[in-house]
This record gives C-alpha cells, structure tokens and sequence, in this order.
C-alpha cells in the first residue's frame, strides 16, 4: 500500500519510546450496500474508510491506539499515545506478556475473484433484487419482501518491529432474500438461503449469479404464508434433525466461541463470558458423540473466515477443535498460545484499523458424514426437522443453548408429516453434541458465510465461515415455553 | 448550532467539510454528517489490565437527492479530494436509481432545545486515570480472593448535519462507562456505573457492588425452573426495556405489523404501572438534541400507564402517515427505521428491600445476558441471569441459585408487575443512548431452564 513505508516510521518511534515488541497495520476498506423492499429501491450505500492501528508492548503491557488521518506527524502522535497506554496498562498486571515466536514473513496474499463486484453497474444490481423481490410478493399474504446484496473489499498492510511486512487483500460478496407474512395474529418470515441477509463468501460478483435469487423467491413467499396457518411446534422431547443452516450457527454458538482461547483465559468474562471448555478438558474432554469432528480452517478458498496471515502475521492454519467427539484444540494467538507452550494457532484479527486484534473463529466446520438428509429422515420414527436460524441465545460459559428457526417440520413414521411454527429448541452443549447419531456427507455439506460475529469491548464484528451438514440428535427438547 | 449549554461549538473542520458538500453538489438536495471521535477504552480481566486502546475516528456521509432517487456514500477522510469524491460517489449512486415514491426529501431548518450532553472532565480522561480507576477495582477484588473483569470507558464526539435546505445541528456529547463483574470459583457480582461526566462515577462503588455480589453468590444450588415471583434489578429491566424497544418501539415495525403494538395504540398491552417514554433533552438521561437527519428529537411516550400510545419515528415512516419526524432516525437510509435511543422508565414508590419482603416463594435476578427476541408480537424473549440469581422465600433471601434461562412475554411478564422502585438506575444503550429503568417485582414469570453453575 502506498502509504505504509512513511507511517512505519511510527514503529521505530515506539521502540525509541521504550515498546519492545510494536506493529502497524494499515486498512482500507469499502463497501457496497444494495437493498429492495416491496418493490421500491431502499437504499444504495457505499463506504470507505481508511485508518491505520499501532500496537505495542511496553513494560510487559498492551497498548494499543488508532487514527483515522494518514500521515506521518498523525502516526508518530498515535505510536506515542499506544506507548503512553501501554505503560498505564503496565500499572495493573499480574504477568508480563509473553508471545510465542513466529518466522517474520514478506508475503501478499489476494482471496480469489472472478468478477469484480464493485465493477458490476449499480443498475444491473438492482434490476436483479427487483425481479426477485417480485416474486417473493407473489403470495399475497406476505407483507414486506426484502432482497438485498453488499460486497465488501479490504486491503490491508502488516508490519512488525519483528520483521513482518505482509499486504492482504479480500474481496467478499453475499446476498439474500426475505418474506415476512402478517395474518391472523402471525408474523412469519421466510428467508433464502439464510436470515441476515443470505450466505457471503471471500468471492465475486459471481458468488451472487449462483445463488440464483430469483429462483428461490417464489418458494420463499409461498413458505412464509403457510407457515401463517401451520401449527404451533409441540413442546416435547424428542429427535431433532437439524438442517445445514441452522447447524451453522450451532456450531458458531456452541463450539466456535467456547473454543477461543482468551474466552477460556477470562479475557471475555464482563462481557459474553468465559467458556466450560477449560484447559484441563484439552484432549480428554467428550464434548460430542464420535461421529462430531469439528475443525477450524482458515484455508479454504473463498470461505469467509479465510485469509493467508492473521493479524499477527501468522499463518492461515487447519486445526482439529474437537476429534471423534474429544475436545482436542483451542483457538489461539501468540500470547495465549504460549500458556501450553505451543505456536499460535493463527486466529488474531482486528475488526479494521481501529481495533486491536482478538481471537476470532475462522471457518470452523462439521466435518462431513455417511449419511444423507433423505436417509436421516427415512430412519427416524418420531421427529421434527428444523432450519434456517431465527434467534439465538447461549449462556456465559456456552452450555445452556435455546434457538428459533423459520421452519420445522414434523417427522412420523421416517416422512415429513407437516408443517410447524415458531420451532424452539434447547439443550446443554455437550450433552446435546453427545446425542449425535447421524451426520450428512460431503453432497449435502456448505461452507456458509456469516459476516456478523460480536465480540469484544469495543465491540468488533468479524466474518467466519461454518462448514455444516444436516444432522440428527437424540432426545432434544423443542417447542419452549408458553404459546 | 447547539451544543452545551447552546454554546456555538461548529468545528473548524466540520465546517470546512460542509461547505465542500454543499458548494460542490449537484444533486436537487444533498445532506452532509460529520463526526468526529476520541474513543478510549481499558479493559481488564483476571484483575489485570488486557487490552487498552484508543482510536480518533471521522465520518463524513453524504446523502445525494435527485427527485426522490436517493443515494449515500461515506467516507473517513476529511481531505477535500476524499470529500469532493464521496459527492460525485453519492450522486452516480443516485442517478443509477428508479425513483423511491416513499421518500419525503430532506428536512428542513429547526429549532433545537438545549441538550447538555457534554462533560471536559470526560473530554480529558486521560489513560492514567482510568487505569486507577481499574487498580481500585482490582485490588478490592483480590483482597476478597475474587478475581475481576470489566471495562472503564471515555468517549467524546462531536456531530455535525447540514443541508441544502439551510438546516445546520451541531453537537458534542461524552459518556462514560465502568463495569465489572467479581468472579470466585462458583460465584460472580456486578456493578456499574454510567454518565455523561466521569467524575460521576466512583470506581470503590462499583467495586463494592460486584464484591459484595460475588460473596453473596457462593455455591449456588439447584432450583427447578418453572413460574415465580421475581424480582429484577435495574439492570435486569434495563435489558428488557433495551428488547422492548429493538423489537417494536420504532414505527417502522410498528406500519409492518411486525410490533407488539401493531392495531394496539390505545390499547392495554401491559401493567397499569408501568410508563415508558423517550427523551433525548432529559439531562437524567444522555442527551442527544438531534437525529442523524438533524431532525430535533420530540419526548414520545411509548406507554403509559400501561397502555400503548405511540412509536418514535424518523422522517420515512413519518411521512407514510402523514406525521413529523420525531427525531429518532438511525441511518439516513429508510431500511433500519427510527429507534428510540434515550429511553425512560418511570419509578414508582418501593425499594428492593419491601420487594423482597413482599416475596412469598421468588427469584431475585441481579442481570439478564444474552436476551434474543423468540417472538416479537408477543414480545416473546429469551436469555439466561447472570452474576447473582437468589431464591426468596417467605420475604427474605435464602440462597444463591445456578443461573436459569427464561422464555417469556415481557409484557406479559411486567403486566403482572406489583411493585417498582423509587430508585432508578441509568444505563448505556448500544453505543450512543441511555436506559433509565428502576427495578420490578412481577408476580408471575418463567423461567425454562437451568444450567450447571
């Protein structure tokens, strides 16, 4: 990036000031936003911002400071106040910190795109999002229809006092469709191919021509009216078999968060909480049935929780969270990693310049089964099948779980049997995990991007990624509380 | 121009950045908002300091209007190429653009009430401050063999709007904000504390409070979830208030049907006691003069008395009834709708101590975490307590209890409220707003399920 040799000067100002460790990194970022509603064009948006963060260690502390104004006189202010922050960090410590070594790498790393999405005319965007948010309004019960669609690029420059010097660009796309319904006393939504405006990837413009919108908007509106006149989900306990959009978030929830290493150090505690996952479960603990492998990897082309170094200038890696159902890896940094005296696992990055880099989850997957969503259903004599995440919620150490989806349906008799509203469940991580008897396979499996985990004070939002396949759990409970 | 106490405040740069918008636009109308802030914040964890960062960040958004095409573009730099850039942007975006037969124009000139939302003490906080401020946190804690974890921030900004309709708002508001949860092996406590002026906020008090919490809350034990009495602390009812509001308050929900108080305006939707209004000139709240439109911002009562009278609006929704905006924009774009930022809940004439007292067989919850809407018509929530539930029987505290999720109708749950404090408690919403609630006893509420701490 044009501006980074001038600004890295700033580093040397910190060291002088007394950092023995010090990075920078610069960011630029845009944005496209582009949102239709009940056939009127909402709102077309574009963003830049550009910025630039120092972080430092000094006296064994943390400091961190940020600006958005690229010069060198801004830099040098910037590295002095992280330097200045750091040592009141110093004045309330219990250890120094220690980071865990890492080869200083000179490195550009570009997530693969085929058509350039901030290229595509505005125009020919809209046109699309209107033909679809046609259809979805074909069933007249539904009252509000949405399509939308944002791309995202970001070009960001790494150094350290170590010797990193590492440029990384991304470009991300994603887009999506919904249908909210009212009548008699309901309101319903549908959503295509997921809530929360749809599915995102580390791709271009092409990852949006593949949903095929338009295709899946008729289904979309018909699906929110009849869920207007289906039955209330039943409050039983019983077989679960959860569709590859909800397990996402399942996965996100209750195996992604509680494996970041610096929630399990307490670093989260006043905020979303710690975890159950302590360090004395690593590699002995059951946390699911032994047909749950989960693994986070930062290295599959176009997920969103992809990249080539993190924010500490360590490299995308694979790791194994939990193997055959034990507990085996943590998500980690160079600081945490040295409490078992290992190398980070690469996992740091910074909601942009502003923001110092956190443990963040990558694209953290189900790894795929034997089975098929068909077979899963034709095996199960009582049940209910449920996807597409509505709301959520999980305690402060991740163990007790409730979800909404969109849909359920009822299994009887290895068939669909019918339609159900407002779908609950809930249940206790692992015991939950532990009634795993079925996972899909590789056909049925989808890397989906989720460009809105919070974490952290400030908060910071990231992008991750969830492989997930269908799967089926025992003895769940569904349809909580009163209706 | 506004600011505190109606001192003219408009920012050199501010300035400069609106008359480039508004000199070199060649839209029918076009707006310009700037912000400008220094953000610090110290967090600390295991009863050491963490993380501590600082960040000075600007926002220039401008919206171009041609007709009724609308369209936003933003940008970081206060350059006059970035700025000039972030015109044509907005523009092209416009243009592209069928026309939007919803969208009124931009508002016009206005009057603003006084709005004293500025602290220089808060200005000035410096790291070192904040710093003793967490030491006093953390020492109280480790002398009680807990270990402690929060958060001790200090923000200032300064927000400009101008438009081609000769409107012109500008402010300058600070907060401040210290939390911390006390945590032993089996129990944890709470405290903070919340103000636009740093010096309103007493780290020994916080400290005290999630102490003295923790102690409380040794060896929680079991209890079967299930219907209760319960009694929630300001924090608790701040969190449901916060929902109350996500879910149905703005008037965009409410024209979709998608609000508790759809087709309920006039209507009883919940306990005759309890009256909940936004006011962003109250100084008991953190005040905010205007919206992200410049739009001043109208006290609204939301419910009172029970009943649901009405909805915040911004200039969109505003318009499809043929109402004025009532200050409450969040997004110069119709898509988020207007949200209710500054938000009270009238107190009423108990105290925590004779609501306990008036508890035959109850659940006392310090703090509600991680709440999500199940339903919003219902105004159907879920979440779990956190760092202090208690069982009450017989009128008295009895025992910590494992935290419990609850899956409830909140109006349903504060429709059969039978006491509210005279003590209120104000408490940040999201990053800009304030929560004033008091603390409720309900006489019915639902709690679903337990965990295992």
């Amino acid at each position: 990036m044009r501006d980074v040799p001038e600004l890295e000067d700033a580093l040397d100002l910190a060291v002088a000031k007394g950092a023995s460790y010090a990075d920078i990194r610069v960011v630029r970022r845009r944005q496209e936003s582009i949102s239709v509603k009940n056939g009127t064009v909402e709102g077309v948006s574009m963003s830049e911002d550009r910025g630039f963060g120092v972080r430092v260690l000094v006296d064994g502390a943390w400091g961190f400071a940020s600006s958005s104004k690229l010069d060198l006189d801004e830099a040098l202010r910037v590295a002095g106040d992280a330097v200045r922050i750091a040592r009141a960090s110093a004045t309330v410590k219990q250890r120094d910190v220690s980071l865990a070594p890492v080869r200083p790498v000179t490195d550009s790393h570009t997530t693969p795109c085929r058509v350039d999405p901030f290229e595509v005319p505005v125009d020919e965007k809209i046109q699309l999002l209107l033909d679809a948010d046609g259809l979805v309004r074909e069933d007249r019960r539904v009252r509000v229809s949405t399509a939308s669609m944002s791309f995202f690029e970001e070009e960001k420059a790494f150094i350290s006092t170590e010797g990193a010097r590492i440029d990384q660009k991304r470009v991300e796309s994603g887009a999506g469709l919904s249908a909210v319904a009212v009548g008699q006393g309901e309101v319903q939504r549908r959503s295509y191919p997921a809530a929360f405006g749809g599915d995102f990837a580390c791709a271009g413009y092409e990852f949006v021509e593949a949903l095929d919108l338009p295709g899946h908007a008729e289904q979309v509106g018909r699906e929110a009216g009849e869920l207007l006149e289906a039955p209330q989900c039943p409050s039983v306990t019983t077989t679960v078999i959860v569709g590859t959009n909800q397990m996402a978030l399942q996965i996100h929830e209750s195996c992604g968060h509680p494996s970041e290493l610096d929630r399990v150090l307490g670093t989260e505690a006043s905020y979303a909480g710690t975890s159950f996952l302590t360090p004395e479960k690593r590699g002995k603990f059951r946390y699911g049935s032994e047909l749950v492998s989960i693994t986070a990897d930062a290295t599959i082309p176009g997920g969103l929780g992809s990249f080539g170094y993190d924010d500490e200038g360590v490299p995308a890696q694979r790791t194994p969270l939990v193997d055959g159902g034990i507990f085996a890896n943590y998500l980690t940094s160079r600081e945490t990693a040295t409490r078992f005296g290992e190398m980070s696992g690469g996992t740091m990055r910074a909601d942009g310049p502003h923001r110092m880099p956190i443990i963040r989850m990558t694209n953290i997957n189900l790894e795929p089964g034997d089975w098929t969503l068909e077979e899963m259903i034709r095996d199960t004599k009582e049940g209910i099948f449920l996807d597409t995440n509505k709301s959520w919620s999980i305690d402060d150490k991740r163990l007790n779980f409730q979800f909404g989806t969109e849909v359920g349906y009822l299994i009887k008799d290895g068939a669909i049997a019918g339609m159900v509203k407002n779908p609950t469940y809930t249940g206790i991580t692992p015991e939950f995990w532990g009634g795993c008897d079925a996972v899909a396979g590789r056909d049925e499996w989808h890397l989906w991007g989720i460009p809105s985990c919070g974490k952290g004070e400030p908060m910071q939002v990231a992008h991750v990624g969830h492989g997930s396949a269908p799967a089926r759990f025992r003895n769940v409970r569904v349809g909580v509380g009163k209706w | 121009m506004v600011g505190a106490k109606g001192k003219a405040l408009r920012s050199r740069d501010h300035a400069r950045v609106a008359d480039i918008v508004l000199n070199t636009s060649r839209a029918d109308q076009v707006e310009v908002a700037v912000e400008t802030a220094d953000i610090y914040l110290t967090r600390f964890a295991n009863s050491e300091i963490h993380q501590n960062t600082g960040e000075h960040t600007t926002e220039v958004v401008v919206r171009s209007v041609f007709g009724q095409k609308v369209g936003v573009a933003s940008t970081t730099s206060l350059d006059r190429g970035a700025v000039e850039e972030t015109v044509r942007r907005a523009e092209d975006i416009a243009k592209l653009q069928p026309e939007n037969p919803g969208f009124p124009g931009l508002p016009g000139p206005a009057e603003y009430g006084a709005a004293d939302g500025y602290c220089e003490e808060t200005a000035a906080c410096s790291p070192e401050q904040r710093a003793a401020g967490v030491a006093e946190i953390c020492g109280l804690a480790v002398k009680n063999g807990l270990v402690a974890s929060g958060s001790f921030s200090t923000a200032a900004r300064e927000a400009m709007v101008a438009n081609s309709r000769g409107l012109l708002a500008e402010m300058r508001f600070t907060r401040a904000n210290l939390l911390t949860v006390a945590m032993s092996t089996t129990g944890s406590g709470y405290g903070e504390q919340f103000s636009v002026c740093v010096g309103d906020i007493d780290p020994r008090q916080v400290a005290e409070e999630a102490v003295e919490g923790c102690l409380a809350d040794a060896e929680p034990g079991d209890v079967e979830p299930g219907e209760y009495e319960a009694i929630f602390e300001e924090y608790a009812v701040a969190d449901m208030i916060q929902m109350l509001a996500y879910m149905g308050l703005g008037a965009l929900a409410f024209q979709e049907g998608r609000s508790f108080m759809s087709g309920n305006i006039g209507q009883k939707i919940t306990g005759g006691n309890i009256t909940i209004w936004d006011d962003g000139l109250d100084p008991a709240g953190v005040p905010l003069p205007f919206d992200v439109e410049g739009v001043p911002k109208q006290k609204v009562v939301l419910i009172e008395g029970g009943v649901a009278r009405g909805v915040v609006y911004d200039s969109y929704t505003a318009a499809r009834e043929g109402k004025q905006s009532t200050g409450h924009a969040i997004s110069p774009l119709p898509s988020a709708g207007p949200f209710a930022v500054n938000l009270f809940m009238a107190g009423g004439d108990s105290s925590l101590e004779e609501m306990i007292a008036a508890t035959k067989r109850g659940i006392y919850v310090k703090r509600l975490h991680y709440t999500n809407p199940v339903h919003p018509v219902k105004s159907l929530l879920t979440g779990m307590t956190r760092d202090g539930t208690f069982l009450v029987e017989n009128g008295r505290i009895v025992r910590p209890v494992k935290n419990l999720r609850f899956t409830e109708s909140i109006l349903g749950a504060l429709g059969s409220a039978e006491l509210v404090s005279r003590e209120t408690k104000l408490l940040p919403l999201y990053s800009l707003g304030g929560v004033r609630a008091p603390a409720v006893k309900v006489k019915r509420f639902t709690f679903t399920g337990v965990t295992e701490y």
